[in-house]
């Protein structure tokens, strides 16, 4: 070995998609909230801002997804659980400040002012009345504090991420087995839910989430817009944190953990450490883009978190390229965006003579075969291309 | 159907008795009796025609409780009015002769309730001594629904002359049941009562629960009678409280609404009871503006929770039995938890007879996965689409062919070689590039999975399809009243021990089978001794999706086929896979008994939720895997170093 180091050159020669990413992010942001309803141009309608706001959220977990995946191959099915925690925990106070707001403005106009125990009792017949209850679980104690929430969104993910990693990592649970493993977490949470007495309405969901207390002046077209903004913000953030990570001297091992575990550890790395740090890393950032994403969605129910939610996240970060982060964000992307064309009668029909094609009904159909050709033909996804081009030039 | 069978009986009756005596006769000496009937005096008449045992005495009974006896005023005889009106249709009690008159003449009987039941005790003992068993049943029925304390007689009286065996068992039956019920001597009925200590039916517990209902009830001081327990009223203060106001012995809760209402209805310059309108809002300041209109007497006092408390304290809350006899009771609480007892074990019994057939069901889905997965270690996605097609391929089949027993022979061959087919091509197309990249497998075998399902929608569309058993399948084996299982589940543990047994005998027996198992623990060696790898694998990954399919024709046997179907068999298969030990069937088996036998020991815990169960369920697989990674059956040696 010679001892001629590699010059150390600045975070940002080493990571060029960073710059790229970021500023075709910043003008793209830039365009829609130029183009949108708030500004008063309306090129772009408010539904479609949410719809792009949401997908900003789902390049967030994506790139999540690719770090755990892409990096350190750990091939986790339980992702979307942590993302609808996430939404859960935001939901659960906008809608119970919402349901405050409603209340208290149809209890103004009573003679007698209402008791704040009488206030309660309606917000929780307001909320609860759907699952034939109106007492407030445990679990909804803080709800009325937006700041305990908005920390229930990193923590509560953060833990449950902690304590599975920990108990999976430690008895040497990999590979397959670990996926069904967290796929088997994930549908266990997702049947609790689905629970009447589960204390989150079971499976009516949480909803009307679009409506944010403090912003009802501000009509959707604002509120959404803001959304939209901060979802942009978090994915630039997420993308530099994750970056930087996997540029790092911890992202080596962590790499190197993919390669070959065994070698890692016979090395003197405490390797469950490292798997336990980026499960639980990706977990949190997982919950802080359900955190954002339910808002523009407007409601959150158990089926959301059910197992296939989190093999579509697999699939759009195998599309786009594992081990790129810039691969997660395209094939996020790309395929939710497709996705949402192709089922909601975007595209047209292709008339066979003896059969048409109903993209509504065979959208699956071309989304399951595209992956399995993408798999055997293009291991490295779209990102793979990409890195041709870029080494050709 | 009754009125039939009393006028068949009736007529072949009156046909070979000639009657010394006939009904009218015995009618007439009683006839104030008859006309003016009370339960006293009625006792007479019915006395005298269970007597004289004539066959007409039942229908006249009938009809007598029925309101359709009616007399001649002119000649004080009582005939059976057949069809009301202007006209009265009749007929002769004796002869059956028919006849129609005008209304005037006639005054109908109307026997009041009271002696309605009378007469209906003493018809239920002439339908006991019925020549026709049909009739006695249906009398033993009546009794056994409605047992009364006047039946008891007549039973007993009915049961010297009963010559079928059934009957005679079922008469003895009731009469202790009766007995323990409603017998005179306290003796009798604490033997009664012990003698049912061996019986777990339904029926024989009910009688126990009714010598045991209690009604509940609240006083001041120890209550008299034969008092069941004394409860706790801070177990449900609330209705512990209601009971309470009930009896008078409490002033009701003041409501939050009524109190509300009160206040805003005497509203006095902008105050209530002193306190400003707008200080109403913080709940003291509200209950001292009520407690001042309660004071002025203008509203029901506030009841406060130490007032809740103290009434509760002071009263005493009991269960008293109807049943004052302490000796019966107790005989009857000893008898009833000796009986419960065994109720449990039978239920234990019955319960594992479920998780037996959960089990297997688990395992037939699981067991395809075990030779891909455990085998070959391929992750296939798309194995509960393979059991959704063999589903599908049955209930097609269904379609062509309309007999349901040829259709399943059918159905069952055939489902195999499709699926066997779509294995075959997987691996050859898909899988095979794949070997060395196991989570990619995961990967592509899920989109072949959602396209599959997909497909399946398309065609078969989204509401489920019936894939209907053979008759022989239908109705359960029922072995006692809490042990019973369906045909169908037998015959799905049949399914699954055969595949089992079949499975065992090709991996173990066959050439494929050896060739298989030499292919599994290494390639190379295998390929240099002559086998095809290739083909192994073909033949590998062919008969575990043959397999999924044959399951999925015995699942849609007992659940549904949606094109759903397959995905929510998949993750339970691939934890029953895991847990009982990748690369062995009888790991698959251990898995599935865990698994299965768990979920219903759940459900029986929490019989209202299966959901939960689902979920507690599968926590306890995510820890079952912290402590046995490798699953219940691991694999030793070389083969573990995975």
């Amino acid at each position: 070995m010679t001892k001629e180091h590699t010059p150390r050159t600045s975070f940002v020669a080493r990571n060029p998609s960073v710059l790229y990413l970021l500023m075709a992010l910043g003008l793209f942001t830039a365009v829609v909230a130029v183009l949108s309803e708030a500004t008063g141009v309306g090129l772009i309608s408010t539904s479609f801002v949410k719809t792009l706001g949401k997908t900003l959220c789902l390049c967030l977990i994506a790139i999540a997804m690719d770090v755990v995946w892409g990096y350190c191959g750990i091939l986790s099915l339980g992702h979307f659980a942590f993302f609808g925690i996430g939404g859960y925990a935001i939901g659960m106070w906008l809608m119970y400040a919402r349901t405050e707001i409603i209340v208290a403005e149809s209890l103004a106009g009573q003679v007698i002012p209402p008791t704040p125990q009488e206030i309660s009792d309606a917000i929780g017949n307001q909320i609860f009345g759907v699952v034939g209850s109106s007492e407030f679980p445990l679990i909804w104690a803080f709800a009325d504090s937006l700041f305990i929430q908005l920390a229930f969104v990193v923590l509560v993910p953060g833990l449950l991420a902690l304590i599975f990693g920990w108990l999976a990592f430690r008895s040497r649970v990999t590979g397959v087995y670990l996926s069904i493993l967290t796929q088997a977490m994930t549908l266990a949470l997702s049947l609790y839910l689905f629970q009447n007495d589960s204390g989150l309405r079971g499976n009516n969901g949480l909803s009307g989430l679009q409506n944010v207390p403090g912003l009802a002046d501000s009509g959707q077209d604002v509120v959404s817009l803001a959304f939209f903004l901060a979802s942009a913000l978090a994915l630039a953030l997420g993308y530099l944190l994750f970056a930087w990570i996997t540029d790092s001297k911890l992202g080596n091992i962590i790499q190197a953990i993919r390669d070959d575990e065994s070698r890692v550890r016979f090395l003197g790395y405490h390797v469950e450490s490292y798997k336990l740090f980026v499960f639980t890393i990706t977990a949190i950032v997982a919950g802080i883009a359900g955190a954002l994403y339910y808002p523009q969605a407007g409601i959150i129910n158990p089926a959301e978190i059910a197992p296939i939610a989190s093999i579509y996240l697999a699939v759009w970060v195998a599309i786009g390229g594992r081990g790129r982060l810039y691969g997660a964000v395209i094939g996020a992307a790309l395929v939710s965006l497709l996705s949402s064309w192709f089922t909601g009668g975007g595209a047209p029909s292709i008339n066979l003579g003896f059969y048409t094609i109903q993209w509504v009904d065979w959208w699956l159909v071309l989304l399951g075969g595209t992956f399995v050709l993408v798999t055997l033909f293009a291991p490295k996804g779209i990102g793979g291309l990409f890195d041709k081009l870029v080494r050709k030039s | 159907m009754i009125r039939v069978l009393i006028s068949l009986t009736w007529l072949l009756a009156s046909v070979s008795v000639a009657a010394s005596q006939d009904v009218q006769s015995i009618l007439q000496t009683h006839a104030e009796e008859v006309a003016k009937p009370s339960r006293k005096s009625v006792s007479v008449v019915l006395d005298d025609l269970v007597a004289s045992g004539l066959p007409q005495a039942p229908e006249f009974l009938e009809q007598w409780a029925e309101r359709n006896v009616w007399r001649n005023n002119a000649t004080g005889l009582f005939v059976i009015v057949t069809e009301e009106g202007d006209d009265l249709t009749f007929r002769d009690i004796d002869s059956g002769e028919t006849g129609t008159a005008s209304e005037d003449g006639f005054t109908q009987l109307r026997p009041n309730g009271g002696v309605r039941r009378v007469i209906g005790t003493a018809l239920v003992q002439f339908q006991l001594s019925d020549p026709d068993p049909a009739r006695r049943q249906s009398a033993l029925d009546s009794i056994a629904r409605r047992g009364e304390a006047s039946q008891l007689e007549p039973l007993v009286a009915s049961l010297a002359g009963e010559d079928d065996p059934a009957l005679r068992a079922r008469k003895e039956q009731l009469i202790t049941f009766l007995t323990a019920r409603f017998g005179e001597d306290t003796d009798a009925r604490v033997a009664a009562i012990e003698s049912l200590s061996a019986d777990t039916s339904v029926e024989a517990r009910a009688v126990l629960s009714q010598i045991l209902s209690a009604n509940a009830g609240v006083a001041t001081d120890t209550p008299e009678g034969n008092i069941a327990r004394i409860l706790d009223p801070m177990e449900d203060p609330t209705a512990s409280y209601g009971q309470l106001v009930d009896a008078g012995l409490a002033p009701p809760i003041v409501p939050v609404g009524a109190v509300r209402s009160a206040l805003e209805a005497n509203i006095v310059d902008g105050r209530v009871g002193g306190v400003p309108l707008a200080q109403l809002g913080d709940q003291d300041m509200r209950n001292m503006a009520y407690g001042a209109l309660a004071a002025d007497g203008t509203v029901p006092p506030l009841v406060t929770q130490d007032d809740i408390t103290v009434a509760l304290e002071n009263a005493v809350f009991f269960e008293r039995y109807s049943e004052e006899d302490t000796t019966v009771t107790d005989a009857a609480r000893a008898t009833l938890d000796a009986i419960e007892t065994r109720v449990g074990l039978e239920q234990t019994f019955d319960l594992a007879l479920d998780g037996l057939s959960l089990a297997s069901i688990y395992f037939l889905a699981a067991i395809g996965l075990a030779i891909t997965f455990g085998q070959m270690g391929v992750i296939n996605m798309a194995h509960g689409e393979f059991i959704m097609m063999g589903a599908y391929t049955g209930y097609v089949v269904q379609l062509f062919v309309p007999d349901y027993t040829v259709s399943l022979l059918v159905a069952l061959p055939l489902a195999f070689a499709v699926t066997f087919g779509a294995g075959v091509a997987m691996e050859r197309l898909v899988i095979r590039h794949l070997y060395h990249r196991p989570l990619e497998t995961l990967l592509a075998t899920f989109g072949i999975s959602i396209a599959l399902q997909q497909i399946a929608k398309n065609i078969f569309g989204t509401q489920a399809r019936p894939l209907t058993s053979p008759d022989w399948l239908g109705g359960a084996l029922v072995i006692s009243d809490n042990i019973q299982i369906s045909y169908i589940r037998i015959a799905i543990f049949v399914f699954a021990l055969l595949f089992l047994c079949l499975l065992l005998f090709i991996l173990n027996r066959t050439r494929l089978g050896l060739e298989v198992r030499a292919v599994n623990q290494n390639p190379g060696m295998a390929a240099s001794m002559g086998i095809n790898p290739d083909r192994i694998n073909m033949m590998t990954f062919g008969l575990g999706s043959g397999i999924a399919g044959v399951a999925g024709v015995g699942i849609g046997l007992y659940a549904q086929v949606t094109s759903e179907m397959g995905a929510n068999y998949i993750v339970q298969s691939f934890m029953t896979v895991v847990v009982g030990g990748v690369g062995s069937v009888f790991g698959t088996l251990a898995g599935a008994g865990l698994i299965g036998f768990l979920q219903k020991g759940i459900e029986w815990l929490n019989p209202s939720n299966t959901l939960a169960a689902q979920t507690y369920m599968i926590l306890f697989i995510i820890l079952f895997i912290q402590f046995r990674p490798k699953g219940i059956v691991a694999p030793k040696g070389r083969a573990a170093a995975d």
